[in-house]
């Protein structure tokens, strides 16, 4: 690292700045967010990494795209979400996230199984499955169009060459499209920790 | 076409590798990617390229001209204090010469006025001197003159020869003036 930054280190800086300027201090704030910055950074560049081998010829699978990687981000995200609650306000945490004030007492027969659910076993949950899913779809997609190039230029031959122009050229737009889902997945991820840890860390919610 | 899809498919169920994707699908993608590796290359990077040198060629110029003003400012202060050194000691060096040139001008009129007193001194003597000669030139003739005259009433005998006359009053002189040195000498 230099004072003067060259073409490397600006495009470093400038990932790493969008991550701390956009998705950690514009939730939790400059003070907070310089705690829990390293975790949400590291979330956002693996997910990120991991997502655009899914366009790379000869890996043709994002890292993403299997359950395991998914799963042990959103199992960090869910461990640092509670740690920041538990760390501010102990066992408070609990007690605001299932049963929050403001609500009649006996609408907690209801509220508490509804925000024990969301809170600690839906977010997890659809923060892996979020991303899974969209992984598999993009990964399904790319293969279908170039199976169906391959058939039509190959297999069935003649006219239907011109079908796989077509679903070429759909798979062309579909390598586009993972580049930008594969980012839009990285900067969901990483958002949603971090308005997860404010959450948790926000007194009364 | 049923079966050809079979067969297509069959060929491809042959001996699946877990670790290496499927042929068709590395080349099609290695296809899209090359097109837009192509595309990113040659008409994205350029601009970027350009804006991250910019980036870098503001910050260094910004820096570089924080040092400037910096070297700037230092010499200032350095030639302000200079200047000032400079000035106290001029201001130094013309009080010196001030009191050099004050004690000198008053030495000048001490001896200037000692030289005139001397020169009027002078004068009054000399005025003085002359004074006392004409008087003494003077009276040493109407003394003569009185003298005959008186001498002449006495002895009844009129000294009427000029020459005889005045004979006789420069030798009664001499003795006087004779006289005078003696007691001038006691």
């Amino acid at each position: 690292m230099k004072m003067i930054p060259g073409r490397g280190q600006s495009i470093i800086e400038s990932i790493l700045g969008f991550v701390q300027s956009n998705i950690v201090e514009g939730n939790l704030g400059k003070k907070e967010g310089a705690r829990f910055l390293p975790v949400i950074t590291a979330i956002f560049i693996t997910v990120l990494g991991m997502n655009v081998t899914g366009i790379v010829p000869g890996i043709n699978l994002t890292g993403t795209s299997v359950i395991g990687l998914p799963l042990v981000l959103a199992l960090v995200a869910y461990v640092t979400f509670i740690y920041a609650g538990v760390k501010k306000s102990g066992g408070g945490f609990f007690k605001s996230a299932l049963f929050p004030s403001g609500v009649p007492a006996a609408l907690y027969v209801i509220v508490t199984p509804i925000e024990f659910l969301s809170t600690f076993i839906l977010r997890p949950v659809t923060l892996a499955l979020r991303l899974l899913m969209n992984m598999i779809a993009g990964h399904m997609l790319l293969v279908l169009c170039f199976s169906a190039t391959q058939f039509f230029f190959f297999s069935a031959g003649g006219f239907f060459a011109l079908f796989g122009v077509g679903t070429l050229a759909f798979g062309f737009i579909f390598t586009i499209f993972e580049i930008l889902v594969a980012v839009l997945q990285a900067y969901v991820f990483a958002f949603l920790t971090a308005a997860y840890i404010q959450l948790a860390l926000a007194e009364d919610h | 076409m049923l079966s050809a899809i079979l067969t297509a498919v069959a060929e491809t169920k042959a001996a699946p590798n877990p670790l290496l994707p499927e042929s068709y699908d590395i080349i099609w993608s290695a296809v899209c990617f090359a097109i837009i590796l192509f595309v990113f290359w040659r008409k994205f990077l350029p601009s970027v390229k350009k804006t991250l040198d910019a980036r870098s060629e503001a910050i260094e110029g910004g820096i570089k001209k924080a040092e400037i003003a910096q070297a700037e400012a230092a010499a200032a202060l350095s030639q302000y204090k200079d200047q000032l050194a400079e000035g106290r000691a001029e201001a130094a060096k013309i009080r010196d010469q001030a009191r050099a040139d004050g004690t000198r001008i008053l030495a000048e009129l001490k001896e200037q006025a000692a030289i005139e007193a001397a020169r009027i001194t002078s004068n009054a003597q000399a005025t003085i001197e002359a004074e006392r000669q004409g008087a003494l030139i003077s009276l040493r003739a109407e003394v003569g003159s009185l003298a005959i005259d008186l001498a002449s009433g006495v002895i009844g005998q009129s000294l009427s020869d000029d020459k005889r006359a005045s004979t006789l009053v420069d030798q009664f002189l001499a003795e006087l003036e004779t006289d005078d040195k003696a007691k001038a000498g006691l």
